[in-house]
């Protein structure tokens, strides 16, 4: 008999070191580049260096003669087969959805489109044979920014559209029934703040570029890719291609970060999908830094009117806000869902009494945008932020001060807001609370004032930026009421093995997240098993044939459920084995502690391993009794999770160079329930990071012909540890209500607080010189642009009231 | 990413290494630490017939007491120049620039010698050879020469290195009773500069003697900050005399614009940044 007198000590809530470091740290592992099969080949692809064009021809025979070429094909070759790449989230009846070759086959849209493709029998040989190909273009005329796309007679990306309007989608709480109309909100405002904003376009830096491998050897395909998606893009393969899902196997091996970057289907699988078809033979293609930047997907590019009506005691009375989304020159997997996620999310933390918003979707003759940390929120987040810390100035209002009278208090949770959604839990006083106190706002605040009646060279700025945010996507109702083409549930299963060891297997895919640890916690804790004892499975269809991956911070808010559920069915199926065995009532049996114990006598107990070697030898199982304790579960969340926080930031601004520094950043998260606070405080660390280089760093730009300027690490500029403030990090727990564990989730937090944090910062530095804006990145020179504008603009003691 | 064909030699001395020039022809390229060049190769924006590796000449690193210089070997890594106790004690300005070149990685790989000879105007060893007056010792199949920094940088990528010519080392003027300082303003650690300005001041008492000041990334080639060294010569050392002659930074530059910054911020930044580095270098308080 087993004793388990003292139970297991509790995983979930332990900072456990992550299992997965050791191999992906050092590289050991397999990497979709570091895999070779038998007689694999090569793929180089040839890339229009045109941002609109007319191709009038285009020979690849020259490089079919070129040393270790097996194959070489354009688009025109595989019109009839390839297919269209899909977009799964058209989010209007009337968006329109543009025919969308992997390898172009008339036109290209913009530059990095893929024309042609050589498979060699080494990769130095394709590159090589790229220079052979002949092509010829007719330039046509290229439209880049919205407006100008937008105005009558712009040059059109698809002409056969006869418009650059993706759609136009729209919310009013009029119509919703939750609020009242904005133009009469405005007509009674006693203050009105209205602001443009610019999202500029960000390029997701994930760290291993994109590669894929494609064996059609045998019956079933299967291909291996550096996705954050690997069920999504077996069922696109299939949709697309025509061949039979079954057929299809995707795997995703271990993944080098995507943030959002790998939430996609890619022409490149698709053309190294048709190019093993055609040769017969494996072939991998792996993109260098250069084609990820110029034709992977990039992120934001919003620009955001935002009209905010409020009274003079600060309370918020309206919000208006009109948007133009930049979808590129086609549309991805979610390119048109991508602002409309942030349509949720505008009227933040506030009881706003009336909300409008119109996004309008438009082609350019750029790189397609899609989802990129946050996706929606991290640009709806910063709106509202920037403008709250506007409003505040207008009012000379202590921006804190503006946000208590407006947010949601913690005893009104659930709150259903003006946007239709239901908070589900929080607590807004008390992580502002805690962040003024480890931040020192009043301090600072002093600090400000010397340095301002000093007339300091560096002047101070403090920045708030208090978010909730949606996390956990999706109910799949809410995305069938939008239009998405999926449903939001996720899966888990959980197979005991004879000598009591765990595999578990999940729907979600990893790509840097620390699932196998945080999974082991969880299943350790619902199974009374050792963390070591369990091993985590995912992202190959065969292994795990059920799932919807991993984006929009869902793995745990939605996986994370799922699993509890799964080993909760695991316990309930092993109750009547452990009552066998103690020969009891299962009814007289808990599991507690890690292992079943009747009731009052704690010291009998039967571990799930005990009966997992039962069921394994079965040779004496109550009747009736089905021999496995292996479990499945489908969970479909009934509500997002709304994680919160506060972050603040101080900033030192050199008024005669523009140079921003971070002298100080605090910020206090509310995720909900914890797994393991060293992964949380990771995702928070990394997510900060990428705020703020959203805020001072990052911007992806072209030229007027539609070159991409940034096409190299030496122009994006991507900060690095000394570029980074230290980062104070804590947080309060408002367990999640509807979570099994109370968890929320926190994998895009970070960078939806960071950037209106440090923007509001760097503009309230500057407001005595009557800076009102700094346009993102807030790079030196547009900083000390601001400074001089405003002075040029605005005499001295002119400054607006 | 994979660089076209290309022959390969790697000499084990410097006399190999100028016979291995000579035969490869015009096409040839010479690699000393590739940190610019295998780049270029990778994205095939050079396409050399051969490649001719110096990591083998070890007699081309290293640093050598040369009297009222030091010689540098061309190929010293910048680790090596910053940890180099000579260089540490005679050439600080040396040492401070050689600090914000890059990252560590690149900072182990690339060298000192295949920095100047690159000649981009945007690296940090040009503007601190000219405000040192380094003499570069250059040889060829014709033997020896030595070209003061003044006359070795030509344009953009161009120095006065002929095709057939290779930089062997390169010699540092010790500056005693100078003072120096490298002010360098990018927009993340690992960049290049947006600008930098080389500093190089000698006082006697309250005033300055004489100033030496070159800068980076403002025109076709590093360029020495005549107006500004004119002005302060024989100037009281206080703030009011060094901003008006800071101010005259950008006479004779021809910065370009790129995505971060415009030619006009650079100019400006030129006149803020002389300003501060000749103050740093000569001990002079600024206010605020």
């Amino acid at each position: 008999m087993t004793t388990a007198e003292a139970g297991p000590t509790p995983q979930v809530g332990a900072a456990r070191s992550r299992k997965e470091d050791a191999r992906l740290i050092t590289g050991r592992t397999m990497w979709t580049e570091n895999i070779t099969l038998p007689g694999m080949l090569h793929l180089a692809i040839l890339r229009s260096p045109m941002a609109h064009a007319r191709i009038t021809h285009l020979d690849v025979g020259p490089a079919l003669e070129a040393p270790g070429v097996i194959a070489a094909f354009s688009g025109r070759d595989v019109a009839d087969v390839q297919g269209s790449m899909p977009c799964a989230w058209p989010v209007t009846e009337d968006t329109v959805v543009p025919d969308y070759p992997p390898l172009a086959v008339d036109e290209v849209r913009h530059t990095g489109e893929p024309v042609a493709v050589v498979a060699a029998r080494d990769r130095a040989s394709a590159m090589d044979a790229l220079e052979a190909i002949e092509v010829d273009y007719e330039p046509l005329p290229v439209v880049l920014g919205m407006e100008e796309a937008l105005a009558e007679n712009a040059p059109l990306v698809h002409g056969d559209q006869g418009t650059n309007k993706c759609y136009t989608w729209t919310f009013d709480s009029v119509q919703a029934g939750t609020g009242g109309d904005v133009a009469a909100a405005e007509a009674d405002a006693e203050v009105v703040v209205k602001r443009r904003y610019t999202q500029q376009r960000l390029i997701p830096a994930f760290m291993e570029p994109r590669s894929v491998v494609v064996d059609p050897t045998g019956d079933q395909i299967t291909m291996w890719s550096a996705t954050q998606i690997p069920h999504i893009l077996r069922l696109m393969l299939a949709m697309v291609t025509g061949i039979p899902e079954h057929k299809v196997r995707v795997v995703a091996p271990d993944v080098g970060g995507g943030f959002g970057g790998k939430l996609q289907v890619t022409p490149e699988e698709f053309i190294a999908f048709v190019a093993a078809q055609r040769t017969g033979r494996p072939v991998k293609y792996t993109e260098s830094r250069s084609d990820t930047m110029m034709s992977g997907h990039h992120g934001r590019d919003q620009i955001q009117d935002v009209t905010l009506s409020a009274r003079r005691d600060g309370t918020v009375t309206g919000l208006s806000i009109r948007l133009l989304a930049n979808m590129g020159a086609y549309l991805g997997i979610v390119t048109p869902g991508v602002p409309i996620l942030g349509a949720f999310m505008y009227n933040a933390i506030y009881k706003f009494p009336a909300y409008r918003f119109e996004c309008t979707g438009v082609f350019t003759n750029t790189t397609k945008t899609d989802a990129y940390r946050g996706a929606g929120r991290p640009e709806a987040t910063f709106a509202i932020e920037r403008a709250m810390d506007e409003l505040a100035a207008e009012l000379d209002m202590d921006p804190i001060e503006l946000r208590r009278r407006n947010w949601i208090k913690h005893e009104e949770f659930p709150f259903t807001t003006v946007a239709t959604l239901t908070y589900d839990s929080g607590n807004y006083e008390a992580a502002t609370d805690r962040a003024m106190e480890l931040f020192g706002y009043d301090a600072l605040r002093r600090e400000q004032a010397e340095r301002r009646r000093s007339g300091d060279r560096v002047q101070l700025g403090i920045g708030v930026s208090t978010y909730t945010e949606m996390c956990g996507l999706a109910p799949s109702r809410v995305l069938g009421s939008l239009r998405y083409g999926a449903g939001g549930w996720e899966n888990a299963s959980v197979r005991v093995l004879p000598t009591g060891k765990v595999e578990v297997i999940t729907g979600t895919s990893p790509h840097g997240q620390s699932h196998e640890t945080a999974w082991s916690q969880i299943a350790a804790d619902q199974l009374g098993v050792a963390f070591e004892d369990v091993e985590v499975l995912h992202g190959d269809t065969r292994t795990s044939p059920k799932g919807l991956d991993t984006y929009g911070s869902r793995s745990l808010a939605v996986g994370g459920a799922a699993l509890v559920h799964a080993c909760e069915r695991v316990v309930e199926k092993a109750r009547p084995i452990a009552a066998h065995l103690l020969e009891c009532d299962p009814a007289d049996l808990e599991f507690t502690d890690g292992a079943f114990r009747v009731r009052g006598t704690p010291e009998a107990a039967k571990t799930i391993a005990d009966c997992s070697l039962a069921v394994f030898t079965s040779h004496d199982l109550p009747e009736g009794v089905e021999p496995s304790l292996d479990s499945d579960a489908t969970y479909d969340p009934a509500n997002f999770s709304f994680p919160h926080g506060t972050h603040l930031c101080a900033t030192e601004v050199d008024t005669e160079t523009g140079r921003v520094r971070i002298r100080s950043y605090v910020a206090v998260d509310d995720v909900g329930r914890v797994v393991n606070p060293t992964i949380v405080e990771g995702q928070l660390h990394g997510g900060i990071a990428q705020g703020i280089a959203q805020a001072l760093y990052e911007e992806a730009s072209y030229d007027n012909d539609g070159n991409l300027l940034t096409g190299s690490f030496v122009d994006y500029l991507v900060p690095g540890a000394p570029d980074l403030p230290h980062m104070v990090t804590d947080r309060t727990e408002t367990p999640a209500p509807d979570h099994p564990l109370g968890a929320k989730g926190v994998g895009e937090a970070g960078t939806i607080a960071s950037t209106p944090a440090v923007v509001n910062a760097i503009v309230d530095a500057l407001r005595p010189y009557g800076v009102t804006d700094v346009p993102m990145p807030c790079m030196p020179e547009r900083v000390w642009r601001a400074i001089r504008d405003a002075r040029e603009g605005a005499p001295e003691g002119s400054e607006r009231s | 990413m994979i660089p076209a064909q290309f022959e390969y030699a790697r000499p084990s001395s410097v006399q190999e290494a100028v016979r291995a020039l000579a035969e490869a022809g015009e096409d040839a390229k010479v690699l000393a630490g590739g940190q610019s060049l295998i780049p270029m190769l990778r994205m095939r924006l050079a396409v050399p017939s051969t490649v001719i590796d110096l990591g083998g000449v070890s007699d081309m690193r290293g640093v050598r007491d040369d009297g009222d210089a030091l010689a540098i070997g061309a190929m010293t890594t910048y680790a090596d120049v910053i940890r180099d106790p000579m260089v540490r004690e005679h050439a600080p300005l040396v040492v401070q620039a050689t600090e914000t070149v890059a990252d560590r990685q690149v900072r182990h790989m690339g060298t000192f010698g295949g920095a100047l000879a690159h000649a981009d105007p945007a690296g940090d060893m040009p503007s601190v050879a000219l405000a040192l007056d380094m003499m570069f010792d250059i040889e060829g199949p014709g033997g020896r020469r030595a070209v003061p920094a003044g006359e070795f940088f030509v344009d953009y990528f161009t120095s006065a290195l002929s095709p057939d010519e290779i930089l062997v080392s390169v010699r540092v003027p010790k500056l005693p009773g100078w003072g120096t300082h490298y002010e360098k303003f990018n927009r993340v650690a690992q960049a290049w500069a947006i600008v930098g300005v080389a500093a190089a001041v000698r006082r006697s008492g309250d005033t300055i003697e004489k100033a030496r000041i070159a800068l980076t990334n403002m025109g076709p080639t590093p360029v020495r900050a005549r107006g500004v060294e004119e002005a302060l010569a024989g100037a009281p050392a206080t703030a009011e005399a060094l901003a008006s002659a800071a101010a005259r930074a950008d006479e004779g530059t021809a910065p370009t614009g790129d995505v971060s910054a415009s030619s006009e911020y650079r100019s400006y930044l030129a006149t803020v940044l002389t300003r501060r580095a000749v103050a740093a270098a000569a001990g002079i308080p600024q206010d605020g």
